[in-house]
């Protein structure tokens, strides 16, 4: 029943040239060359990507802003976020990412706050730069405790000829050096979210680290000082994180960005080692911190057994043998845990197939998490990756693996409909499409609003809600009884 | 550790465990808090009737608004169109925003294309991306009409869909008799709402005016038959089929224009449906004819019954009808209108429903609300509550206007129960927090949001709106006729008698109480 590793090859050439049947010539010979198959030795997947999404096709991907606002900068928790243009963007952002955090939501805390400037066509005409002064006078009124602003622009601000760094200089100044990061995420932008990342780590740079004045600085350091870089937080994952690294022997000085503090960002300069989660949308800062601060960084993965304690010795090969021992007394102390989860879990997953469509990091980083439970991913691609992901992938994926970037709608549901997978890992606007198809889904994005799914405590509820999703009774009921197959 | 493989910790329980109590304790330390007494200062001063004032002196910031863009009423009306994929010109995000949106409310996939725009096609226009757009959706998604709306980057540069499409189709990017059907949308003007209006004006406009010159002027020959329009609303699935339930009941020949009820409604059972059900293009075209056409929300249709009124049909107009009167004022209204009796079997629910409202008023008399969302919405939920003798002391729309604010001050002056109750037009939610602490009410009603709204202020929260995303198929429930004001009777009693339960439960202190029987 199995095919061999060279059948599959043809059978996804086969089929993406039956999906790429569909569109007209242009847009064929362009999709084309998004769509492969993974050969082993070869240095990347064999996909091109980080390039423009063709009009029209149902593309999965959002925008810098999202990048910014929704993924960088709205975690931090204790400056306000102002989305900056018409109601809209934020209103669709709006607390829906899951960043957890501990604080008085509107007192100390703005996270799951939706702060807007609200355009109307008047600001479109005479400009917004007034209101946008106006707004940041009201917001230091109403919100006294907040540490800091940021200006998320819309896509109008860049068009209407705005000038947000003056007004942002103005108000820093007015407001006794306060922090004012005008960031130019405007959602035309670049390609996906991923220039938005890009945009946000260079504002952190610029108007963060540029700023910091070294002889104020009363940060006392020690030697285990490191950083949390891309991890957002959702539904928990850098609590599930920092948990082990502190366990290890380690300070967490700062998380980037999930629950995380201006404070946090301006004592990282101090780390001795960042330890990066999500490389596509923080490795500009990190490279920034080793350029000009000599901090290395290191990348990590924090999903299942085999990767984090992989993951654990990476990290402590950066530091002493105390460092070292903790890893692996870290190791050793959840090791039953993961026994009991693997043996839980995986007679009732081994052999499941995975079909994943994903941003960030995920595409790649929670395949060895399948795999710890006996199942294996069969097709997995990136929202907004760049070749570096698709190199990185390498590293994961088997021989013959599906690969397809910036995936459209279309394309999705012929290669799953064709592949048949027992799991669909993707986003919300995916899972509807496939759980009416008959798949069983869990969105890859949010947790489906579970989690955390990151570290030891994360791994269990990984493997129940993969169990919840594939064994879920209801699967075996989508066929109407009375009606011939 | 806390986490257990046998009984798995979910995130609600996992990190009040000891070891992350004590590493959140620990994070602190790097956070550079406020000190604990000026938080608890700060927090309790936003509670004051000093705070709400200067709250209410906002003049350019808006915290926590009630309302959406545009082009999201422009989807809406587009799904709601047999066969109809909705294409939004300007930024991608837009479109993943909007469908997201959707998805997380309806519990349903949600098609929608972008045209994509990025730099060059805002130096340049987005003329290429219209005609490679339409071009590919057409080729792909094989819908039966295309519906462009705009985002605020199009609006921004200019772009002119009516030329935009004409060029392509003269590209060849849809045959030239496709139905590509449109409406400017910028996002800085109005609100969902209004989105709504433009685009469904834009079907209609297209259908009904020859096709942007591309066909004559068809000529309306007057039937009998009533034209309906539901307004974006969060609860299109269940409405839609009950308002078509009680005009088949009557024998009144209808149209529902713009019906989203069959595809945010599809089964599963192994098959996508990207498009079901939904206002056959026919039907649409044929809508022309009709003797009148009822809008259920007038602050949605405004526009739209205008251009109706135009074609010399009557209109209509109602707002967002929940309960006795205002759904006596429907069917009397359609009864006018189509000579048509109201039969007996809608007597009946009439009467149920008085008698549910019989059996349970003592429970809602007098109790205090706070109302927001939409101003049709705000307004039905508003009347219905007069009715039940409870008072709408608070009724916040952050997309109604002066008259709507007028409008309601008139529904609140005929009823003894509103003279204590006020409406706020273009206010937000981090108003309406103020308005709670410093005028409490017993309960309020809103979308998902307001549960902010409810850990600050205490005010237990009934959801009723949209978007509701932390409570499962509440749309699939009709909140119109008879029955529907039922299901809005219930849901409110429902919150009632779980608050009196919560306030009652503690052995030997409060359980006396405990009341089996209520």
């Amino acid at each position: 029943m199995s095919m061999t590793v060279e059948e599959t090859k043809a059978r996804n050439k086969a089929l993406v040239d039956e999906v790429l049947s569909v569109y007209p010539d242009k847009t064929a010979k362009r999709r084309g060359k998004h769509l492969g198959t993974y050969e082993e030795g070869k240095s990347d997947c064999g996909v091109k990507s980080n390039v423009k999404s063709i009009p029209g096709v149902m593309t999965i991907r959002g925008c810098a802003y999202a990048g910014s606002k929704g993924v960088v900068w709205g975690p931090i928790k204790d400056m306000i976020h102002i989305s900056h243009g018409p109601v809209g963007c934020g209103q669709y952002s709006w607390a829906a990412r899951r960043n957890y955090y501990i604080g008085t939501t509107g007192v100390d805390t703005f996270v799951t706050m939706q702060f807007t400037s609200d355009f109307q066509e008047k600001d479109i005409v005479f400009g917004g730069d007034k209101k946008l002064a106006k707004i940041i006078d009201e917001i230091e009124v109403l919100f006294p405790l907040n540490h800091g602003i940021t200006v998320q622009s819309e896509c109008p601000i860049g068009l209407i000829g705005d000038d947000i760094e003056a007004v942002s200089k103005a108000k820093s100044k007015e407001y006794d050096g306060k922090t004012i990061v005008p960031v130019r995420c405007e959602g035309f932008r670049g390609v996906s979210q991923s220039l938005g990342h890009h945009i946000a780590n260079d504002s952190i740079r610029d108007w963060v680290f540029d700023k910091l004045d070294p002889e104020k600085s009363t940060f006392a350091s020690t030697p285990y000082d490191v950083a949390i870089i891309g991890d957002y937080n959702i539904g928990g994952d850098a609590w599930s994180s920092r948990i082990l690294l502190e366990e290890m022997g380690l300070r967490v000085v700062a998380q980037w960005s999930g629950d995380g503090s201006i404070a946090e960002l301006e004592a990282t300069p101090k780390a001795k080692l960042n330890v990066l989660h999500c490389y596509r949308s923080m490795n500009y800062i990190s490279r920034h911190m080793e350029e000009k601060y000599g901090i290395p960084w290191v990348e990590y993965n924090f999903f299942g057994p085999s990767k984090i304690a992989a993951s654990l010795r990476e990290i402590a090969s950066h530091f002493d043998d105390k460092i070292k021992e903790g890893a692996e007394r870290v190791i050793a102390k959840y090791q039953p845990l993961m026994q009991a989860v693997v043996d839980k879990y995986r007679p009732r997953l081994e052999g499941k197939k995975v079909m994943l469509f994903v941003g960030g990091l995920r595409p790649r980083h929670v395949i060895g998490a399948y795999e710890d439970l006996g199942m294996e991913v069969i097709g997995t691609g990136y929202e907004f990756g760049h070749n570096d992901d698709y190199q990185r992938t390498t590293h994961y994926v088997k021989d013959g693996t599906l690969i397809y970037d910036d995936v459209t709608g279309y394309e999705f549901e012929q290669f799953v409909d064709a592949l048949q997978p027992d799991l669909v890992a993707s986003g919300i606007k995916e899972k509807y499409v496939f759980q009416k198809m008959g798949f069983p889904f869990r969105q890859m994005h949010s947790w489906d609003y579970s989690g955390p799914y990151h570290g030891y405590d994360g791994f269990a509820i990984f493997a129940r809600d993969m169990d919840m999703a594939i064994n879920n009774p209801v699967w075996s009921l989508t066929k109407t009884p009375w009606k011939a197959a | 550790m806390s986490q257990n493989a046998e009984n798995v910790l979910d995130h609600f329980n996992l990190f009040r465990s000891p070891e992350y109590i004590e590493m959140f304790e620990n994070k602190k330390q790097f956070e550079n808090r406020e000190p604990a007494d000026k938080l608890e200062q700060a927090r309790e001063w936003t509670k004051t009737w000093e705070y709400r004032e200067k709250n209410f002196a906002r003049e350019a910031l808006t915290v926590n608004p009630a309302k959406a863009c545009q082009p999201l009423g422009a989807v809406f009306v587009a799904v709601g169109f047999e066969s109809t994929l909705p294409f939004v010109h300007g930024s991608q995000g837009c479109v993943a925003y909007y469908r997201s949106h959707f998805s997380r409310h309806f519990k349903e996939p949600s098609s929608c294309v972008s045209s994509s725009m990025t730099e060059d096609a805002a130096v340049f226009g987005g003329l290429n991306n219209m005609i490679d757009g339409l071009a590919n959706a057409h080729a792909m998604y094989k819908p039966k009409m295309i519906a462009v709306s705009t985002t605020c980057m199009a609006e921004v540069i200019g772009d002119d869909l009516n030329a935009f499409i004409k060029t392509a189709k003269e590209k060849g990017s849809v045959p030239e008799e496709f139905d590509v059907p449109f409406a400017h949308t910028p996002a800085f003007v109005g609100s969902h709402i209004t989105g709504y209006d433009n685009a469904l004006l834009g079907v209609l406009k297209h259908f009904w005016d020859g096709k942007a010159g591309t066909v004559p002027v068809p000529e309306r020959v007057p039937n009998e038959k009533i034209n309906f329009v539901g307004g974006f609303d969060g609860y299109t699935v269940g409405n839609q089929r009950e308002v078509s339930r009680m005009l088949d009941l009557m024998g009144v020949e209808h149209t529902l224009l713009c019906d989203a009820s069959d595809v945010w409604d599809t089964p599963t059972d192994g098959e996508f449906r990207m498009y079901d059900g939904g206002t056959t293009l026919e039907d649409a075209a044929a809508a022309l004819h009709a003797k009148a056409t009822v809008s259920m929300q007038e602050y949605c249709t405004t526009k739209t019954l205008d251009f109706c009124a135009s074609k010399g049909q009557e209109t209509l107009a109602f707002n967002h009808p929940v309960g006795i009167a205002a759904t006596d004022q429907f069917l009397m209204g359609i009864a006018k209108l189509t000579g048509k009796a109201i039969p007996e079997a809608l007597a009946r629910e009439r009467g149920r429903l008085v008698d549910a409202i019989a059996d349970s008023n003592a429970h809602i008399h007098g109790k205090k609300f706070a109302i927001y969302g939409d101003p049709d919405l705000c307004y039905g939920l508003a009347a219905f509550l007069l009715e039940l003798g409870a008072e709408p002391t608070h009724v916040l729309a952050t997309n109604g206007n002066k008259d709507w604010a007028a409008k309601m001050q008139a529904l609140f002056d005929r009823s003894p129960f509103g003279k204590s109750c006020h409406a706020y037009a273009g206010k937000d939610l981090w108003h309406m927090r103020s308005l709670l602490f410093t005028e409490p009410v017993d309960f309020l009603i809103g979308n998902t949001y307001g549960k902010y709204l409810e850990r600050d202020t205490g005010t237990p929260l009934i959801r009723i709106g949209f978007p509701v995303f932390d409570r499962h198929h509440h749309h699939r429930y009709p909140v119109w006729g008879y029955q529907g004001a039922m299901n809005v009777l219930v849901w409110i009693l429902d919150k009632i008698f779980d608050e009196i339960d919560k306030n009652t439960i503690v052995p030997a202190k409060t359980d006396y109480s405990f009341d089996i029987i209520r």
